[in-house]
């Protein structure tokens, strides 16, 4: 066979062998036509007498409706969370804490298929990555911070480690099982109680888990489980009988909630927005950093707070790489989240899918080359395909701002000390990629990166032993492992 | 087909890419995620079969036991009318002879290993000859064995040459080449060893002779795919692949043809360019097919052992 120009050459990924629809059962799941707020221990009518609905993103079919707390709920939940403290929970022992975080983990595991099934449906991420990382990493942190509860005196070496009171915690709607699960075992096991408000899109298995709880007999007001938006998310912050806050979510809303506890005596974490670099070195094994590289942008659609969404390829195998990065998203399957087979599923929101298509506007207009795999996108719904920018600069917008999307920005380097100065220069400093054959220069590069998290030859590998969190604007504090404590104690 | 080595660059083997052990791990595993069902569950089962080469290498062999063996290539399961053959019979080439009469025109190749398999322990003199006696027999194709003592003492010269030599000796025959990754020793060296088989002239590259208990697996398949699929970027020229040993179940070989889709696509789906060194694999799809096509599973007792 004669050799033929390497730029002809392509490969056909959409084969005559395909695979057939491979649909998980929906009918585990039991989602009521509506909820109402979770306060004391029981399910009780919303103040503000409104309910809101929450829809399936993957075909914009209404799932339940769920209550809408107001100011006067949030502060019904606040009391009963006080009462619970004070007269309860942070008189129990630490041994009979733990029980009942070990009891929740449990349960959650058993009913695991349930809760992978309607995160999907109201999240819209893929059926594979609910069942295999989003519900056992969460029920893995009610595990993990269960057996601290009665070891808190090891915790910190010749302090005591007391509970602050009441915390109130605000999660985002890209894992919303697992920041529930980040957020609650650790205050729990620490004598910390609760109010917890999921974001407005993804409310449902928030609200699952309160089912749970309330059936593994948590002692009444020790976790409340309020719905609502913004504004719900504004009074818990404001409310006075909060004595921690702890969000995840936008870098805007954390300086928003900052300046709102300004001179209060609130304690607070944040962990915020992030724009990760991932660095592919010459001399790191291509097939296997493309392949971190995919799982680092389009793992949950890019709605992934470390996401890998800034690529550095240092120039001498740059076109292999993006030959590799655009063979790999043909393979890639954009579909029904339901799907076992599907890789990236729905955009969580028409709002979400907007931002995006902004940003991929805003490319182009800068000049920036776009490359989108060849799929075909379900008719309802909302969907983007993976999306690869070539020809960017440090100074594009799309470099710089925050997509939360499939989309991935692609610049070359030469030296280590270029590509460290540029992935260093960002305001946010969550998370990064280094990839290399070379020992010495990932502790080169990793030590000298601001970035919380850093991961070398791998991306995106989480467990509930590892503190997580940013730098910078990306927020602070630490959630996970020993570090992951420290937030909800006072030491003495 | 010979090679038209003359204008390939040959790269420096001993800077051949390398493999990053956690990642290619995960990476097949995550093909093992993928749900295949019905209709191209059972279409994989088809094109599975259709990829054997229905192997005999024992020192027991005898030209009653290649007859039978050759009549089952034909006719995997007469009671479902419509199923495909076999790839090829692969054999010894003492049983060359008898593998390629008991065939006749069915269309099924004959493959015959040589160059002293299983060890490749022997000189260059009596593997040209062992290759060439197997060719004179009839074989199509020719499984020889690396050098594997001379390559791990970083002798890639001499395996490169002594490939090229015995694709010389192919003639018209394609040539497999057989890597043992079982004794290589990491996933680094079964790339470096892929590469200097494909420049060397090989048609096909293959895991392993089944004779050691470390066989094919996901993830040195994996390495290998990579392998062709860089050399074909580089060159223009396909390679094929054989994973051998140790898949003996219908499942596994889906998880291979995933694999092999998603990595180099539609033009190696099919048996010119894939194959799968396995014995009991077929009895095991003809199960799975039958249970298809019926809703229930067979005993054993149903599908022929020869």
């Amino acid at each position: 066979m004669a050799k033929a120009k390497n730029n002809t050459l392509k490969l056909k990924f959409d084969t005559s062998w395909n695979f057939a629809p491979a649909p998980e059962s929906k009918s585990i799941a039991s989602i009521k036509d509506k909820y109402d707020l979770f306060i004391n221990g029981a399910f009780v009518k919303p103040s503000s007498k409104k309910h809101f609905k929450t829809i399936n993103p993957a075909n914009e079919e209404v799932l339940s409706e769920v209550a809408d707390a107001n100011a006067a709920d949030v502060d019904k939940a606040v009391k009963a969370a006080r009462t619970a403290y004070d007269k309860v929970w942070k008189k129990m022992s630490g041994k009979e804490r733990g029980k009942y975080i070990y009891r929740i983990a449990r349960m959650l595991q058993e009913r695991a298929r349930e809760f992978a099934v309607i995160e999907t449906l109201d999240a819209g991420k893929p059926i594979r990555e609910s069942r295999d990382f989003d519900v056992p990493t969460a029920a893995n942190h009610f595990f993990y911070y269960a057996g601290w509860a009665d070891k808190l005196e090891y915790a910190f070496p010749n302090r005591q480690a007391q509970p602050i009171g009441v915390a109130g915690q605000i999660i985002p709607w890209n894992f919303p099982l697992l920041m529930a699960a980040w957020k609650i075992a650790p205050a729990l096991a620490t004598g910390n109680t609760v109010v917890l408000k999921p974001a407005e899109t993804t409310p449902l298995t928030a609200l699952k888990l309160a089912e749970i709880i309330q059936e593994a007999d948590l002692p009444p007001g020790v976790v409340n489980i309020i719905t609502g938006a913004g504004a719900t998310g504004a009074a818990l912050v404001n409310h006075p009988g909060v004595d921690k806050i702890a969000f995840t979510g936008s870098t805007d809303v954390g300086k928003i909630i900052q300046r709102a506890i300004a001179g209060t005596n609130k304690k607070a974490t944040l962990e915020l927005g992030g724009k990760a670099a991932n660095i592919i070195f010459e001399d790191a094994p291509l097939d296997q950093a493309v392949e971190g590289v995919i799982n680092g942008i389009f793992f949950n659609q890019g709605h992934v707070c470390c996401a890998g969404s800034r690529l550095y390829v240092q120039e001498s195998v740059y076109k292999t790489v993006v030959r590799k990065l655009k063979d790999r998203i043909e393979t890639l399957i954009v579909g029904d989240p339901l799907d076992k087979n599907t890789d990236i599923g729905a955009i969580n929101s028409k709002q979400q899918l907007e931002t995006i298509h902004k940003y991929i506007k805003i490319g182009q207009q800068e000049g920036a080359e776009m490359h989108q795999s060849s799929c075909a996108l379900p008719g309802k719904g909302f969907y983007c395909r993976p999306t690869l920018f070539t020809n960017v600069a440090q100074s594009s917008r799309i470099a710089q701002e925050e997509i939360f999307g499939p989309v991935l920005t692609i610049q070359t380097f030469r030296t280590e000390d270029e590509v460290l100065e540029k992935a260093n220069n960002t305001p946010y400093g969550l998370s990064a990629g280094v990839w290399t054959d070379k020992g010495s220069k990932i502790f080169n590069m990793t030590t000298k990166m601001r970035a919380g998290v850093v991961w070398a030859n791998t991306f995106n590998k989480f467990d509930p032993t590892s503190p997580f969190g940013g730098y910078k604007e990306s927020g602070y504090g630490r959630e996970g492992g020993l570090h992951g404590l420290s937030a909800y104690v006072n030491l003495i | 087909m010979i090679a038209e080595t003359s204008t390939i660059k040959i790269p420096n083997f001993s800077l051949s890419p390398r493999v990053d052990q956690v990642g290619i791990e995960e990476r097949a595993a995550r093909v093992t995620k993928r749900s295949i069902k019905k209709e191209s569950k059972l279409n994989g089962l088809l094109l599975a079969l259709n990829m054997i080469d229905l192997t005999t290498l024992e020192g027991k062999d005898t030209d009653g036991k290649v007859k039978q063996l050759c009549y089952k290539a034909q006719h995997l399961h007469d009671a479902y009318p419509g199923l495909p053959t076999v790839a090829a019979v692969c054999v010894y080439p003492s049983m060359v002879k008898t593998a390629k009469q008991a065939l006749g025109n069915s269309g099924i190749k004959v493959a015959s290993v040589a160059t002293a398999f299983p060890s490749g322990q022997s000189t260059r003199d009596v593997k040209i000859r062992d290759t060439k006696y197997a060719v004179a027999n009839g074989a199509d194709e020719v499984d020889m064995v690396i050098s594997r003592g001379k390559f791990l003492m970083g002798e890639y010269n001499f395996v490169f040459d002594e490939i090229a030599a015995v694709k010389e000796a192919c003639g018209s025959a394609r040539l497999k080449v057989i890597l043992e990754t079982g004794e290589l020793g990491s996933y680094d060296k079964v790339r470096r060893a892929s590469d200097i088989a494909m420049y060397a002239g090989a048609d096909f590259i293959k895991t392993s002779t089944g004779k050691i208990s470390s066989a094919a697996t996901l993830p040195v398949t994996l390495v290998m795919l990579e392998a062709i699929r860089d050399f074909y970027y580089e060159t223009g020229k396909m390679i094929a692949m054989k994973p051998a040993g140790g898949i003996s179940k219908s499942k596994l070989a889906l998880h291979y043809l995933v694999m092999l889709k998603e990595v180099l696509g539609e033009a190696w789906m099919n048996n010119e360019w894939f194959r799968f060194g396995a014995s009991s694999l077929a009895n095991d799809l003809l199960m799975q097919i039958v249970k298809e096509k019926t809703g229930v599973y067979q005993s054993k007792d149903y599908f022929s052992i020869d």
